[in-house]
């Protein structure tokens, strides 16, 4: 199970639908509990490839956030995406591109506008797996 | 000498490259890593050439990124 609070959720629901059209993404760092994933702080990140298509993190960004991460007693849980035009489920580009087996990877669908969806995985090779994602 | 790698102090050998370095460390998918020396980035190409030095602070930074 991996468990966000209502206002991390809305914060990148704002974000992602700022960046529109094109795809937003972020890095999720907090705790974990067992097998349990606590999302203790998102992180907003500049896509570089500035794509409604494609996402890549700022490598600059990404050192400050791990250095902030470090500072607060995190770890680092994975991370999140949008999709602007497609539904929450990894792309193909994303299984191809998801080197961390252990890592949540969160997909945000805004191809409904009115209705959001984000969904967790966890990937492996080419298989996605979807986790129990807690919003509260 | 005395570097920091991902936030911990180590102690490694004199005339250290970065390439060295990722092998030591086991970094997995070297192909995805981008590395910084003291907050700068250095280029890949250049793992193979680049010299740590006594104080260093070394971070490993895995490419993100995917597409929909």
């Amino acid at each position: 199970m991996i468990k966000l609070s209502k206002e991390d959720f809305e914060k990148i629901l704002k974000h992602a639908e700022k960046e529109l059209p094109d795809e937003a993404c972020g890095l999720i760092a907090g705790e974990k509990v067992g097998n349990d994933k606590i999302i203790k702080k998102v992180y907003l990140l500049t896509n570089i490839d500035h794509s409604n298509e494609h996402f890549s993190l700022d490598p600059k960004e990404q050192l400050a956030a791990i250095k902030d991460m470090r500072a607060n007693g995190f770890v680092p849980l994975g991370n999140w995406h949008s999709h602007p035009e497609s539904p929450s489920r990894p792309s193909e580009e994303d299984k191809r591109l998801a080197y961390d087996s252990t890592a949540s990877y969160m997909i945000l669908s805004l191809m409904d506008r009115e209705n959001p969806v984000l969904n967790s995985f966890k990937i492996e090779g080419d298989t996605a797996e979807k986790e129990e994602l807690v919003i509260e | 000498m005395t570097i920091t790698v991902a936030g911990v102090k180590k102690e490694v050998k004199d005339d250290l490259t970065v390439a060295q370095l990722i092998i030591d460390e086991n970094v997995e998918t070297p192909m995805y890593v981008t590395v910084s020396i003291n907050d700068e980035f250095i280029a890949s190409g250049t793992f193979e050439t680049t010299v740590l030095k006594d104080g260093d602070t070394v971070e490993f930074l895995y490419f993100m990124g995917g597409g929909c």
